[in-house]
This record gives structure tokens, C-alpha cells and sequence, in this order.
């Protein structure tokens, strides 16, 4: 293992300039354009490369992918209650939790780049279909079947955010196009994606750094779970990977999807269908916690993770 | 010059609310309103605004005392429980009261 990227280097200047209480702020603006090139890239790449495969194949997998999204939140639930956690609060975490962060699958990306690895060109799909269901299955176990949930207009929120619209909306642009389509705006989209991700991590380490007292101030349990969930939560990603025959690369992205934590779309549906969960609890630990771990130590450690994967 | 008496009835609240506030102002019968976004410190933490889901947003409706009263009452009951949401009402002059 052993390798490292230095894009995260950027996430460290961020953290520190706001623990540092720097002047540095980065407009809302700046953040919402960085964040929109970084979907559009990763969906756009992606297209591109579906276009020379054939489809059919990729419905299996699909499926699979799907199966994990429920399976994870399932599986975090009755842990995060057994640590003491209230239902909605348990709930929430496990939304967030088994929904994905683009943000970490950037970064990934970006490390199989240093490292030379190849992965599977439907990956950024992958992203999409694990964003949605972790949500809806952690909203229902906050219900536990009672109450009422706005299910068309939340459905609309979540099937409509940012994420799914840009990426699913790339993947197409970039199917259709094809690289020869591509060839005039490949410069921003695919040349200048390691330096957005850097502006990107900048913010993000400012933005964690706010939340940093809270990890703090929310005891061990919250700290352990945002430390030990990912690994966990790998394994099961490397599985699924190892179920589809996935390339190492391959391997390494899902491994890093399934350890990830939503910061943006889990959190903006639970606020609005699961109101009594803690917003705060979940935001520090997947955004404090998870996000800087999995950058970090997580990525390389689910690398070394699938090169001694029985079998692979 | 004639002026006439209506309320002023704002609200500061988490951003997330914005779409179903609009919502609520429409059914019960608001017929305009001004929505600002807002930064500053509460009871329940910091809301900073430099990150979409963290911002807060001020509304204001210009209205008669009786709906501004409906609309409390409304939000209250619907919000203030679970989200971070202060309202008040003050008396305000318009010159076209057929506007509000």
C-alpha cells in the first residue's frame, strides 16, 4: 500500500486554515460550480466508455449493486440502536451511511490515476444507484411502518437532486457523444478534473472543520462508529466485487462506495422526511469523521484490501 | 397622503424549508413575499450559509393582521418542533393596501 495522493493535501490546508480561524472562505458559489464539474466529469468519463460496451451484462450487476445500497443501512441499523442510539437518529445514520459520498469516489478516482490502476468504465452508474436507496430504507426504519411520509414529494427530491441529474445526465452526454463528440470540452471536463478536486477538497476541509467539535463533543461511540463502519462497510463493497468479478480497480471504487458516507443528499432528505433525527450527529460523523478517514488511510487500506482478497 | 396599517410577518428559518413555505404561503392565500438568504447564531448553533444545507433564509409577507396570524399559527404548528424556526409580526404602512 503505501500509496498516497497528494490532492488530499488540499483537504488539509482547508481543515487547518479553519482551525486556524484563516480568513479563507471560498464563496457558496465557488462550491456549488467545483462540485458540478466534478459530477459531470466523473459522469461524462463514464459515458464515454459505455459507449464501447456492450449493455446487456450490466444489468446483473446492477441489480447487485442495488442489494447492497438496502443492505448496508439494514445492517448499520440495529448496531447503531445496540450502541444506544434513538430510532430516528439510528436511522439517519444509516441512510447516510449506506448512501454514497461523489466527493470520496473522486478522490478514489484519483488515486487509481497515481496509482496506475484501471477500473470498470460503468462505475460512476454504480454511484447513482447507491446514492437513492439507503435513503428510503432509513427513512422507513425511522417510521418502523407508522406515519406519515410524503413519498411522491420526497421521491422527487431524491430521485432529482444534484447528483443523480448531473452524473446519470453525463453518462448520457457522454454515450451519446462518444470521444469524438467530447474532443472540445474534454479540457475542462477530464484535464482540469484533479485541479477542481483540489478546490474541492479545500472547501471540504473548511467545512469539516467546523464540524470537528462536535465529532468531539458526541462522545467515543459516534467516533468509533465514523472510524470503524468504513472497513466494515469495505469488506461487504469487496465482496459484492468479488460476486461480479470486478478488476482490482474495480474492486477498490465499490469497496470505497460502500465505506463512503452522504453528505449532501442523505442529509436533505432525512431533514425533511425524518425532522426529529439529530442533523447534526449524522453531518459530523460522515463529514468530520468518515470523509477524512476514507481519503486518508481508507482509500490505500481498501486497496491493500483487494490485492489480499482471497481468491482475487 | 393616506397609509394604511397591515403586518409585517417574518420568519427565519433553516434554507431545506424554502420550497414547502412556499407551498404553505400559497394555500393559505399569501399573494406575495420576499425571500432573502441569512446567516447568524441561534439556540441551535451556527448557521453559516457558506454550504448549501447549512444556510438559513428570512421571509417576509406583507399581509392582513388576520392571515399573518393563520400563517403563525401554521408555522408554528408545523415546524417549530423539529426545525430551527423563529417568527414575529410588527405593524406596518402601505400605500396600496389593495396590494396586500
Amino acid at each position: 500500500m503505501a500509496a498516497f495522493d497528494p490532492v488530499v493535501l488540499f483537504f488539509v490546508l482547508g481543515m487547518a486554515a479553519g482551525l486556524a480561524r484563516s480568513e479563507l472562505r471560498l464563496p457558496p458559489a465557488i462550491y456549488e460550480f467545483v462540485s458540478l464539474i466534478l459530477l459531470l466529469s466523473i459522469g461524462l468519463k463514464g459515458g464515454l466508455q459505455l459507449a464501447t460496451q456492450p449493455l446487456g451484462a450490466l444489468l446483473l450487476d446492477s441489480l447487485l449493486v442495488i442489494l447492497m445500497g438496502l443492505l448496508l443501512p439494514l445492517l448499520a441499523f440495529p448496531l447503531l440502536r445496540a450502541g444506544g442510539l434513538p430510532r430516528a437518529d439510528a436511522a439517519s445514520l444509516s441512510a447516510h451511511y449506506g448512501s454514497v459520498s461523489v466527493g470520496t469516489f473522486a478522490v478514489a478516482l484519483s488515486y487509481l490515476l497515481e496509482v496506475g490502476l484501471e477500473h470498470e468504465p460503468f462505475l460512476p452508474l454504480f454511484v447513482v444507484l447507491l446514492e437513492v436507496p439507503a435513503i428510503f430504507v432509513g427513512i422507513m426504519l425511522a417510521r418502523g411502518g407508522s406515519g406519515r411520509t410524503r413519498w411522491g414529494e420526497l421521491s422527487r427530491e431524491v430521485l432529482l437532486g444534484k447528483s443523480v441529474v448531473l452524473l446519470l445526465g453525463g453518462l448520457f452526454i457522454g454515450w451519446i457523444a462518444g470521444p469524438a463528440g467530447l474532443a472540445g470540452i474534454d479540457g475542462l471536463f477530464f484535464d482540469l478534473f484533479k485541479g477542481v478536486l483540489a478546490i474541492f477538497l479545500l472547501e471540504m476541509g473548511l467545512i469539516a472543520s467546523r464540524h470537528l467539535d462536535g465529532a468531539l463533543r458526541h462522545g467515543p461511540f459516534l467516533l468509533a462508529w465514523g472510524l470503524l463502519a468504513p472497513p466494515v462497510m469495505a469488506v461487504i463493497g469487496l465482496a459484492f466485487a468479488a460476486l461480479m468479478g470486478l478488476s482490482t480497480g474495480g474492486a477498490v471504487l465499490l469497496a470505497t462506495l460502500a465505506a463512503s458516507a452522504s453528505y449532501i443528499a442523505a442529509p436533505a432528505a432525512i431533514r425533511s422526511a425524518v425532522p426529529e433525527a439529530n442533523p447534526a450527529l449524522s453531518l459530523t460523523a460522515s463529514l468530520a469523521i468518515t470523509f477524512p478517514f476514507n481519503i486518508f488511510l481508507g482509500i490505500p487500506l481498501y486497496h491493500w484490501m483487494a490485492n489480499h482478497w482471497p481468491g482475487g | 397622503m393616506t397609509m394604511h396599517v397591515r403586518k409585517l410577518l417574518t420568519v427565519v428559518t433553516e434554507a431545506g424549508l424554502e420550497r414547502r413555505l412556499v407551498e404553505d404561503l400559497r394555500q393559505l392565500g399569501a399573494r406575495g413575499w420576499t425571500i432573502t438568504d441569512a446567516r447568524g447564531q441561534g439556540h441551535r448553533g451556527k448557521r453559516a450559509l457558506d454550504w448549501e444545507y447549512e444556510g438559513n433564509i428570512r421571509l417576509e409577507v406583507v399581509c392582513e393582521g388576520s392571515l399573518a396570524e393563520q400563517l403563525a399559527n401554521h408555522f408554528r404548528q408545523h415546524y417549530y418542533q423539529d426545525y430551527a424556526m423563529i417568527l414575529f409580526m410588527q405593524d406596518v404602512e402601505v400605500l396600496r393596501p389593495e396590494k396586500f
